[in-house]
């Protein structure tokens, strides 16, 4: 036991933030990023109008009328979009890191994210070209690869063969993408992009109507979940002993994980890092008590995702990134960062 | 409050694990009150027997009650308001308050208020002489301090359950392994004390058979998945049964400061 435990300060920073006071700048700097999202990419729009803006518009006043086009059709819902995603993203991460009781778990780890990208383009490759069938693909696909990873890795106690279950199915999604980009034309080709890499450029005010409220309410089940999550950070055993049915509880998380990041997947593709990096960012200056990380987390996604998708957008005028690059060029080296400062302390 | 008879009552309890047999016919009964040590040498089926009362192993076969309702009758959401189980390695590698590790212990009790809370977290710290930890962060502490702080999460547990529950059952696999000596009869203390005053039903599993000896009301002496004995420390501290638990040759003289009580020597003259 101790051997473990004595190495374990070095992941114990020194300074320590309230997690309540960082809750608090969350929320104060998520507004000002969003107007000043808003204002920025093809079209620049003077901060200063963005408010005005949106209360209407002056007759006769075609530059305005521009202006207030593109912010109400193309980047408010984007905006939206992305903190949503990220909010369902950066949540769900947070679930599965607790679930396995490992600090580098991911959504995707079960499946759900090649899972979704394989429905996907297996879609486009067999010739759909409307989201309205590629999207439903992406959602089944995700769902059938976790229910398939939970189904074989919950046959034998404990997390570790769930694990294993989730890394064989996404070698098995991986390679069949594979695959499908191999038989892909090159109009295909390009789509397969998308769900590869990821994209909020679907952004759309009537997928947010229905996406906005399940991103809530599955959000609010995973958020009201924090004691069993804190209770599997002590170990199997005690979350056991404090009253956690362990099977019920694991498979409560992943169904509610699944059902949260599925349709992400099936709207935006894959977005890696996310998941991952975000809960990390939050638990360095305010601790792993999971009552303040699920909301700091939440909100930290959406203020993450919000960056990465206006780099995404600004970066490379008039083209746009896949925010998959953007995401995983930030959480790939921060990644690498954490990895240094565990190795030199 | 108290009811007639045994809070936990263990009849016939087979275990196996792995095509082994780890328990093979152990029986005793635990009273509110009393503080059984559990004794016996590496791979003699302590663990497994705290585990299977615990209700985390299925039985074997044989009986467990806990307050007369057989355990599987129980839901575990209502056992974790009965019992409260310390396993023998903690495993929390995640950053957190000690205050918030030692509130772990109230999850089973939802009902009670922060300001409730407070006065039992500092209570729990108090009893497990951790009382100064209270705003460390539980990784940045020592094994032994580490180990105080979960036995105070585990007394909260116990303690929240006062007047929602009646007598409660404390599960204690090798409290003391990190510990110095002084904390080490200090817990004993405590349990035996919270047993006396609290009404809890304390089984304790330890290595150390004098420190048994002084704090356990009885004991009961293990050696391949059987009871070789089970009784008062001067009843079944004998050099044969320890010979038959420990393959060790060991020699029992009376306490020189605790009348009635057995010194044990190990080792051949």
């Amino acid at each position: 036991m101790s051997t473990v435990l004595q190495d374990a300060p070095a992941w114990s920073p020194q300074r320590h933030v309230a997690p309540q006071a960082l809750l608090f700048a969350l929320c104060l700097a998520l507004p000002p990023l969003a107007i000043a999202a808003a204002a920025s990419g093809a079209v620049s729009i003077p901060l200063s109008r963005v408010a005005g803006l949106l209360a209407g518009v002056p007759a006769g006043d075609d530059q305005a009328a521009l202006w207030r086009n593109v912010l109400l059709e193309v980047r408010l819902p984007r905006i939206a979009f992305a903190l949503v995603v990220g909010a369902g993203l950066a949540l769900a991460g947070a679930a599965m890191q607790a679930l396995f009781r490992n600090p580098l778990a991911d959504p995707g780890l079960i499946g759900v994210s090649l899972g979704g990208a394989l429905g996907a383009i297996a879609a486009i490759v067999l010739g759909a070209t409307a989201l309205g069938v590629i999207a439903p693909a992406a959602m089944v696909g995700s769902l059938a690869a976790t229910a398939l990873a939970y189904r074989l890795g919950s046959r034998q106690a404990g997390v570790a063969p769930l694990l294993l279950a989730g890394v064989a199915i996404n070698a098995i999604c991986a390679a069949a993408i594979g695959y499908f980009s191999f038989r892909a034309n090159d109009t295909q080709l390009r789509n397969l992009t998308f769900w590869n890499l990821g994209s909020l450029a679907g952004a759309r005010w009537d997928l947010l109507a229905w996406l906005s409220p399940w991103v809530a309410v599955l959000g609010t089940l995973l958020l009201r979940d924090w004691r069993a999550m804190n209770a599997l950070l002590l170990g199997e055993r005690e979350a056991l002993s404090l009253g956690f049915a362990l099977s019920r509880l694991r498979r409560r998380l992943i169904v509610w994980c699944a059902l949260l990041v599925g349709p992400l997947v099936a709207v935006t593709g894959t977005i890696g890092f996310v998941g991952l990096v975000v809960p990390h960012l939050v638990r360095l200056p305010t601790g792993a008590d999971h009552r303040w990380l699920l909301p700091n987390t939440l909100l930290g996604g959406a203020i993450v995702l919000l960056l990465a998708d206006w780099l995404a957008r600004i970066v490379a005028l008039p083209a746009e990134l896949p925010i998959g690059i953007v995401t995983g060029l930030a959480g790939g080296p921060f990644l690498l960062w954490l990895l240094a400062r565990r190795g030199s302390t | 409050m108290k009811e007639d008879g045994a809070l936990l009552s263990v009849r016939e309890l087979q275990c196996r694990r792995g095509g082994r047999e780890v328990l093979a016919g152990v029986g005793f009964d635990l009273r509110a009150g009393e503080v059984l040590g559990v004794l016996g040498a590496n791979g003699s089926g302590k663990s497994t027997l705290l585990a299977t009362v615990a209700g985390e192993l299925p039985l074997g076969g044989g009986r467990v009650a806990l307050a007369g309702r057989h355990l599987a009758e129980w839901k575990v959401e209502a056992l974790a308001r009965r019992r409260a189980l310390l396993p023998q390695s903690p495993s929390l590698s995640f950053d957190l308050d000690v205050r918030t590790v030692v509130g772990m212990g109230a999850y089973p009790f939802p009902a009670l208020s922060p300001a409730e809370l407070d006065t039992l977290v500092r209570r729990a710290l108090t009893l497990a002489d951790a009382q100064l930890l209270l705003d460390r962060r539980y990784l940045a502490l020592s094994g032994g301090e580490q180990q105080r702080v979960q036995f105070a999460r585990v007394l909260v547990q116990a303690l929240s359950a006062r007047g929602v529950a009646e007598d409660r059952l404390l599960l204690l696999d090798e409290p003391t392994s990190s510990l110095d000596p002084r904390h080490q009869l200090l817990l004993l203390g405590t349990v035996a004390t919270l047993a006396r005053d609290e009404g809890l039903a304390a089984l304790v599993v330890l290595h150390d058979v004098n420190l048994a000896a002084q704090g356990c009301d009885r004991l009961l002496l293990l050696a391949g998945g059987s009871a070789v004995a089970l009784g008062t420390p001067a009843e079944v501290l004998t050099p044969a049964s320890l010979q038959r638990v420990y393959g060790v040759a060991a020699r029992v003289f009376p306490h020189p400061l605790r009348a009635g009580l057995p010194l044990v020597l190990f080792g051949a003259a």
